[in-house]
């Protein structure tokens, strides 16, 4: 089989991207960020994995593996829910740090108790999509793609009182669509873009919106279970990942890392002691500043 | 090479015991050189029969803002270290970037770099290129760079590590020197090409940082280790053989914030060593074709 004569044209090679979403910029040529230091983003994502799995678009990392009806993978992960999710709260409690929850709207209607307790934390919420079903690609049909959205922040609304400022889709996966979309729905920032590590503004034909860098290098996902190393590597990684960045901010201005969790990885009883001993470390850097997506969107908006 | 056989017949079997040494300017044992991918990834590639671009549907969010983040980030972060160190890039280069990304291409010229052709997108791949597709390529390689950095390219990565049976030869009468393409041993050595002469520099995949993080899942200290029993053990040897080694990297995960610590220690460790020739890719090849007759084109 041999390429088509079109294989060989580029109707997009031209000063800059390959579309228009952002444009290209040197991060190390930025005006400073309006924070010293580094900004240290806590993201616990909070789902829902119903035991029937859905394939369309595409079925979601996490979810059942085995053949109906999938126990352990269903049980499992409401262990993270019940149990591994109240760790990392207590964790973050202790050092005194708010974070950034990404919640499935099938929690906030199903569990208003974790809920609850959540707001009272001072926590903030994002919308994580409806439950882990909901996946976005480019095969979704708009409409079902605006409903979707439109139900997660809907379900979040309802539990909370308040609307989500946030939003991170299920594996981070977008149809083209899908940053008008959130833009429409009023939403000030999203979380799916790991191309920088400062909040970049995205133009979309419904207004501008934030995308604020959620590192899926630096996951605990893509760390413990992917590349499966350890807890204490894991920690490791952070710090070094955090020595690095606060060189840079001495000479470039304040920097961000994203510390994506998950409560039935992180939340293990085997895990969560490094993880403490790694939050109480970050408290004694003179130069940390534990904050949420909001507090960071809100920094650069004023800047 | 030879289409169709078993035997490609890309080169001759040179048994490592009992090969003449190859001689490093200032009794170097090993000539190191680091080669960072700049690379451009489109978004919405048109697809090519025998490999999709991306493992999701377009747009694959992950993919391509994981790639993206090398041109605004961490290309900056790899080539300040690597300057810092004292060492030089040969860059296997998406040569569209000199249109989209002109600061990225320019920044390396003017720590004097030396290019060679990654193709024009590492979203466009050479397999089922008929020939005038991929001489269209290999001249819109030579072009483009000279046009962006004044430099003739010597070199060559198939885009992706794609190829067809044709393009070694291509290149060749092309008038290359060398490719990086082929992975068979820890010195240079000639390629059987139709006419003229290319020989094949060691790159290596072993120790490309995408084979330590994406394929041998190693953290960033373990990578970091990897290469060094690398330097190590290729230093040692080429007091009898006179060696090369390769440290190929991409800016997206070398210029993460976790890694680039622990790969400048990298850096200082085979400086402090002192067996290093540190060099770029050109020059490496040069002094092979030096010493090895009929070599030099």
């Amino acid at each position: 089989m041999s390429v088509d004569p079109s294989y060989t044209e580029y109707p997009l090679r031209r000063r800059g991207m390959d579309h228009d979403l952002y444009d290209w910029s040197n991060m190390f040529d930025r005006p400073p960020a309006p924070w010293t230091g580094v900004a240290i983003w806590p993201v616990i994502s909070l789902e829902w994995f119903p035991i029937l799995p859905s394939d369309a678009p595409f079925r979601a990392p996490g979810h059942m593996q085995t053949a109906y009806p999938d126990f352990r993978h269903y049980t499992a992960r409401e262990y993270g829910t019940r149990v591994g999710f109240y760790r990392l709260l207590d964790a973050f409690e202790k050092v005194g740090a708010r974070v950034t929850i990404a919640c499935n709207g099938a929690i906030a209607e199903r569990y208003p108790e974790l809920i609850a307790d959540i707001v009272r934390g001072g926590h903030e919420i994002v919308a994580h999509s409806t439950d882990m079903n909901g996946t976005i690609a480019s095969t979704l049909p708009e409409a079902d793609e605006r409903a979707l959205i439109h139900a997660s922040i809907e379900a979040i609304k309802h539990a909370t009182g308040k609307r989500p400022r946030g939003w991170l889709s299920i594996a981070r996966s977008q149809s083209f669509a899908t940053p008008r979309l959130l833009a429409e729905a009023g939403l000030a920032y999203m979380c799916d873009w790991s191309h920088d590590e400062l909040p970049v503004g995205f133009r979309t034909e419904a207004g501008q919106i934030v995308n604020l860098p959620l590192n899926h290098e630096l996951s605990d996902r893509q760390i413990l279970t992917v590349q499966q190393q350890s807890v204490d590597s894991y920690a490791e990684q952070m710090q070094d990942a955090y020595r690095w960045l606060s060189g840079e901010a001495q000479n470039y201005g304040g920097r961000m890392l994203p510390l994506h969790l998950t409560p039935y990885i992180m939340g293990l009883p085997y895990r969560i002691d490094a993880f403490e001993r790694l939050l109480a470390w970050f408290k004694d850097q003179p130069d940390h500043w534990f904050a949420t997506g909001s507090d960071l969107v809100d920094a650069a908006c004023q800047s | 090479m030879r289409e169709g056989e078993a035997d490609p017949g890309l080169y001759d079997f040179l048994p490592y015991r009992g090969r003449p040494k190859i001689e490093w300017p200032d009794g170097k044992t090993v000539a190191v050189w680091v080669a960072p991918n700049l690379e451009y990834y489109e978004l919405d590639p048109p697809a090519n029969p025998m490999r999709k671009s991306w493992a999701k549907p377009h747009p694959d969010v992950v993919g391509y803002s994981h790639r993206d983040h090398a041109n605004r980030v961490g290309h900056w972060r790899m080539a300040e270290a690597m300057t810092r160190h004292g060492f030089p890039g040969s860059v296997s280069l998406s040569v569209a970037l000199c249109d989209h990304i002109p600061e990225v291409v320019e920044d390396a010229r003017q720590r004097g770099w030396e290019f060679f052709s990654h193709g024009i997108y590492n979203t466009r791949y050479s397999y089922g290129m008929d020939e005038a597709q991929e001489r269209a390529i290999i001249e819109d390689s030579i072009a483009t760079v000279q046009r962006a950095t004044g430099q003739r390219i010597r070199g060559w990565l198939a885009p992706a590590l794609t190829h067809t049976p044709r393009t070694l030869d291509l290149l060749a009468e092309y008038g290359f020197d060398y490719t990086c393409d082929l992975y068979h041993d820890d010195q240079p050595t000639q390629v059987n090409v139709a006419g003229g002469s290319l020989t094949a520099i060691p790159y290596s995949l072993e120790v490309n940082d995408h084979y330590g993080f994406f394929v041998y899942n190693m953290s960033p200290r373990e990578y970091a280790d990897t290469l060094i029993r690398q330097y190590e053990r290729l230093a040692a040897e080429g007091a009898q053989s006179g060696t090369v080694m390769c440290i190929p990297l991409h800016s997206y995960l070398i210029g993460q914030p976790h890694r680039i610590g622990p790969f400048e220690e990298v850096l200082r460790h085979i400086v402090a060593d002192g067996r290093a020739w540190i060099a770029r890719a050109g020059e490496i090849v040069d002094a092979y074709r030096a010493q090895v007759p009929g070599a030099a084109a």
